[in-house]
């Protein structure tokens, strides 16, 4: 018993001081992210790491996503006469719940785990303390273009994700199912509100990018310098990430949407 | 006609004091004191896991030291603020064991990297700066390959040239010569030497190879268990070193330091029988 309750407090120690250095470098990184507007060339370049080579999984996701749903969402609708709302209910679904999170899910896997393997390859081959010794701060130079790319990057694959997953669904409904293809658009321009759905599923996938990309960044830096090390903090990163964002949905969600 | 005065001597480079830090449960440094002048090649040795890196990374500031106290160029290192450190690691260059190159860049942008990055140089005249340090270092001619097609001395070179890019004061060699060929062993000890002479530097070598290191070196500090076990020329530690230090220098395999493990005594373990 003695030993389960020291386990357990010890646990929650070193999780504690975990968040506690996850929070302080977060906010070293973003102070040192200022010096990005003097080298815009460094933001660019994650940009294209992580957001440009991201889009092949987004473009293929996002459109099966709104195929399957538009086949699920007409199944559902024609029993009550109402497949002609399928843009609505297709719509809605992305912009509010399945644009954010299964972009944040799939950014996890493509471009979180990627940030993080980079950076703890770089610790563990000592590239960053070369760095740091050349009188380079690796938190700026390093760090915070790939945490700002995120932050950027999962918000635009995110809108990407949602328009190609309502081209999906038009497709399918329209050429597949025989609905009009004027009521599928119409009733979705009536129907969705661009401050309720557009602006709180555009805010969720930014705080989405915040979260994935400080997850990613910190396993990187924060982890064991070795071979195992990396291995464990790159699958930490998709793991943890996918979990917060499925938590964070739901509380944003709840708050957002009443 | 009043006395003239007497230069006063120039204070150490690097100088260490009391210095003591604790890693693991164990003091690694217990009181160590160590200095370095202007324009000398000091070696460090001492067997493996005694802290020798460790003593690279506390000057450096890597690490802070629990007490005592660190001074390079004048200043004290554990004390510096962020940019303070920063501003004096210009002043310095450190070569990593494993070279540290950046993996995603080749020979050339790997030493132009810490010009591009303290600088604003234009690039035709970091192109020049970069290829006199590749040619210093022999190798102008690989200035288009990646760290994943050099050998570890090539490696070690390359970083040499990067570590020399903005003209330091001190270079600090951390386990140069381990792992290497008898050619590229060569070359680096020849460069180390040349290098710290043409070019008005202070060396810092951490190593365990001692042939080497005692050739190159002008005064030589070896640690261990958290001590200065001795200092003085290479000449002066070969005749007069203490037994441990003639142990370490020779590599005997028996000494003040034992070759058997301590044990229970050879007719207890086998005059009785019993286990």
């Amino acid at each position: 018993m003695i030993v389960r309750l020291r386990q357990l407090g010890a646990g929650t120690l070193s999780a504690t001081t975990t968040l506690g250095r996850a929070v302080l470098f977060l906010l070293r990184v973003v102070r040192g992210s200022g010096e990005l507007i003097h080298r815009p060339g460094l933001l660019l370049r994650e940009l294209y790491s992580v957001g440009v080579l991201t889009l092949v999984i987004i473009i293929v996701s996002g459109l099966f996503v709104g195929m399957v749903l538009g086949l699920q969402g007409y199944y559902t609708l024609v029993d009550f006469g109402a497949e002609q709302s399928l843009g609505v209910l297709v719509a809605l679904s992305l912009t509010r719940e399945l644009g954010p999170v299964v972009t944040a899910l799939l950014f996890a896997g493509r471009a979180g785990s990627a940030l993080t393997a980079e950076i703890g390859l770089m610790k563990a081959t000592e590239q960053l303390a070369g760095m740091e010794m050349m009188a380079v701060d690796p938190e700026r130079r390093v760090v915070a273009p790939r945490l700002v790319a995120a932050l950027l990057a999962l918000p635009l694959l995110a809108m990407i994700f949602t328009l190609l997953g309502i081209v999906g669904a038009y497709l399918v409904g329209t050429s597949l199912l025989g609905v009009d293809g004027g009521a599928f658009w119409s009733q979705m321009q009536a129907q969705v509100s661009f401050e309720d759905d557009v602006l709180n599923g555009l805010i969720k996938s930014m705080l989405f990018g915040v979260a994935a990309g400080w997850i990613a960044v910190f396993n990187g830096y924060d982890c064991q310098p070795t071979s195992r090390g990396v291995s464990r903090a790159t699958t930490r990163t998709v793991v943890v990430t996918s979990l917060v964002v499925l938590g964070l949905d739901f509380v944003l969600t709840a708050l957002m949407f009443d | 006609m009043p006395e003239p005065q007497p230069i006063p001597a120039a204070p150490p480079l690097v100088e260490i004091s009391d210095l003591r830090f604790r890693r693991g449960g164990r003091w690694l440094f217990d009181g160590i004191d160590l200095s370095v002048h202007r324009g000398e090649v000091v070696a460090v040795m001492g067997p493996s896991g005694t802290g020798k890196t460790t003593l690279l990374r506390l000057i450096g500031g890597q690490l802070r030291a629990h007490s005592g106290s660190v001074q390079v160029i004048g200043e004290a290192v554990g004390s510096l603020g962020r940019r303070s450190l920063y501003a004096l690691r210009r002043r310095m260059g450190v070569l990593f064991q494993s070279g540290a190159l950046f993996t995603d860049l080749d020979c050339f942008d790997n030493v132009a990297f810490p010009l591009r990055e303290h600088t604003a140089l234009p690039e035709p005249l970091i192109r020049h700066i970069v290829l006199m340090k590749l040619e210093a270092v022999g190798l102008r001619g690989a200035r288009g390959l990646y760290p994943a097609e050099l050998s570890g001395g090539m490696a070690r070179r390359v970083s040499l040239a990067r570590a020399l890019a903005l003209d330091p004061e001190l270079i600090l060699y951390d386990e140069p010569f381990a792992g290497q060929d008898p050619i590229s062993m060569g070359a680096l000890m020849k460069l180390i030497r040349q290098l710290n002479d043409a070019l008005g530097l202070t060396s810092i070598v951490v190593s365990h190879d001692v042939e080497e290191t005692l050739e190159i070196a002008d005064r030589v500090y070896v640690i261990s268990q958290g001590q200065v076990m001795g200092v003085g020329t290479p000449d002066e530690l070969r005749r007069r070193g203490s037994e441990w230090v003639q142990q370490f220098l020779g590599g005997l395999a028996d000494g003040p330091v034992p070759f058997h493990y301590p044990a229970p005594s050879l007719s207890e373990d086998f005059g009785g029988g019993a286990s």
